[in-house]
């Protein structure tokens, strides 16, 4: 009878689809995989240990480069904590939430046309790849003239934003919202029917629901499983109970759903954007709460009292009462949530990050582990991981 | 008495090992005796509907004894409600059961609570470093653990 022994190789961290920061010890029997070991935190920058030494209002840049994918997720996320500890969620201004909920769906189709396409040019299909970035641009531009970056927007404050949408900007974003239903056909167009597309995906990487709450699965990679949960929905803020959405769910668990699930997403995401755009109304954009919030630069050099409230906040910041709160919401990725001890001094005494890519990740070696090697890439591309926000 | 109704539940159950419970801008926390925490949590999952373990980590209290709390954020699905579950660690026996039996999702989140805080896990099936090398030496979430690296004298705080 034929011995047969396992070989161990690494994937990663220098494959393309490991994200250059990703690696994975696989033990092999032929091209099945019998066991995966994740190590991360090549990438580690210990944002936890720096936030506890900065104010409230100097954390802000370094959630932007959490996922930097999905920077304005990430960035809303903190600045709810924030204004939940303070105590002043419900004194944002309705103008505020209105475009908050705009950049982060903005934001959400991003994320997913940068998932689409690498997931599919990790698989083999490059013209998908192509196409999804030709209209991630148009929101990288929107990106640009909102909040003056292409990436690292930072584009959110406490108690609302820190500048009001430029001109016209609502115009360009319908136009793009109305084309957008046609590209995300074009995409489906191009691998839904691709029968090398579905052998690579269909009944790959399943995971079924109870399994994937057990290990932590969040966003669309749990709803693919069946779970009809999403914090927009079910734990709302910034007034997204204002809108009328569907939360895409799906029920066979595999890649292939979970595929499906993100595509839907975008959609859902385009119909948000059009009900904000309808219902946007012109107002104030921050709080008003002087201890907290940077009086507007007019204010600043005319009067004595907006001259004192900005000295103040940007150098000593603002002082929240002490206590603890924890702040989920629903990112591209899954749930990122910001939990926050204060001890009544202006900066976190703690600031714990709650990573969807983290904990999806976790789950890779359960959903892989007895399928073909090539099949890890599309299981990796599925989770819709980055890095930045695994390692922190 | 809090209005969560796991608060209720809980105090039913496990009566007097129910040491605090605090409210604070609508968020509810309970602490419980480090020795109860997988009976709770249990408890939690399958009576209450906790079925989903968000969140794990470690807060240093440096100063107080015991020095070090171990946070639980759990989320129930069906009810869409949160509870935020806490169990103090002292600084001279610094570890805790494993939750790794009643959520596997807490495997990850115990790896890095011992890699950045120190705090071991009894009974976690691989407990080692996360985000930091094996050869690292410290637990770098500490607060006696300078910002600026291991070599340096601890940071006093810019504005504190």
């Amino acid at each position: 009878m034929a011995k047969t022994e396992t070989m161990t190789i690494n994937m990663g961290p220098q494959h393309p689809s490991t994200h250059g920061v990703l690696q994975l010890v696989l033990e092999l029997d032929g091209e099945i995989v019998r066991k995966i070991t994740p190590h991360i935190g090549f990438l580690h920058r210990g944002v936890e240990k720096l936030a506890e030494h900065r104010t409230y209002h100097q954390v802000l840049p370094l959630t932007d480069r959490l996922d930097y994918l999905a920077p304005m997720h990430n960035n809303l996320g903190y600045v709810l904590a924030v204004e939940k500890l303070l105590g002043i969620d419900d004194q944002i201004p309705e103008r505020a939430n209105a475009v908050r909920v705009l950049m982060a769906e903005l934001t959400r189709i991003k994320s997913h046309l940068v998932w689409l396409a690498t997931h599919a040019l990790d698989i083999g299909a490059m013209t998908v790849f192509l196409y999804c970035f030709r209209e991630r641009e148009r929101i990288m531009d929107f990106y640009e003239k909102i909040s003056g970056a292409r990436m690292t927007s930072n584009y959110f404050r406490v108690g609302g934003l820190s500048s009001d949408l430029p001109d016209g900007i609502e115009k360009e974003i319908r136009a793009f919202i109305d084309e957008m239903p046609g590209h995300v056909d074009t995409y489906e167009g191009l691998l839904s029917g691709n029968v090398i597309w579905q052998k690579r995906v269909m009944g790959v990487g399943v995971i079924e629901a109870k399994d994937a709450i057990d290990i932590g699965l969040t966003g669309p990679a749990l709803r693919a499983s069946g779970v009809d949960w999403d914090l927009r929905r079910d734990q709302s803020y910034c007034d997204y109970d204002k809108y009328d959405f569907q939360v895409i769910t799906g029920k066979d668990g595999d890649t292939w759903t979970r595929y499906k699930c993100r595509l839907d997403e975008i959609r859902e995401s385009c119909k948000i954007v059009r009900q904000v755009l309808d219902g946007l109304k012109p107002g104030p954009i921050l709080a008003d709460c002087p201890k907290v919030c940077l009086p507007p630069k007019k204010d600043v050099v005319n009067t004595i009292e907006g001259l004192i409230h900005h000295f103040k906040i940007i150098t000593e910041g603002f002082k929240p009462e002490p206590g603890e709160v924890y702040v989920g919401v629903e990112n591209p990725k899954g749930e990122v949530g910001y939990y926050l001890v204060s001890d009544g001094s202006p900066h976190p005494y703690r600031m714990k990050i709650r990573p969807a890519s983290f904990v999806n990740l976790q789950a890779l070696p359960q959903m892989a582990e007895g399928a073909m090697i090539a099949d890890v890439i599309a299981i990796i591309g599925t989770l819709d991981v980055v890095l930045g926000e695994i390692d922190r | 008495m809090s209005e969560h109704p796991a608060v209720a539940q809980l105090k039913g159950q496990f009566g007097d090992k129910v040491l605090k419970v605090e409210e604070f801008r609508g968020q509810t926390s309970v602490t419980v005796p480090k020795e109860e925490i997988v009976a709770v949590c249990t408890f939690l999952r399958d009576s209450c509907g906790y079925n989903f373990l968000t969140d794990l980590c470690g807060v240093d209290y440096l100063g107080r004894t015991p020095r070090f709390t171990v946070v639980y954020q759990l989320y129930n699905i069906g009810a869409h409600t949160r509870l935020r579950l806490k169990a103090e660690v002292e600084e001279g026996d610094c570890r805790i059961d494993t939750v790794t039996g009643v959520w596997s999702t807490a495997n990850w989140f115990e790896r890095e609570c011992w890699d950045l805080m120190g705090i071991d896990f009894v009974g976690h099936p691989d407990l080692r470093r996360i985000l930091l090398p094996e050869d690292w030496s410290g637990h770098p979430l500490r607060k006696d653990y300078p910002v600026q690296g291991p070599d340096r004298e601890p940071y006093q705080g810019r504005l504190s």
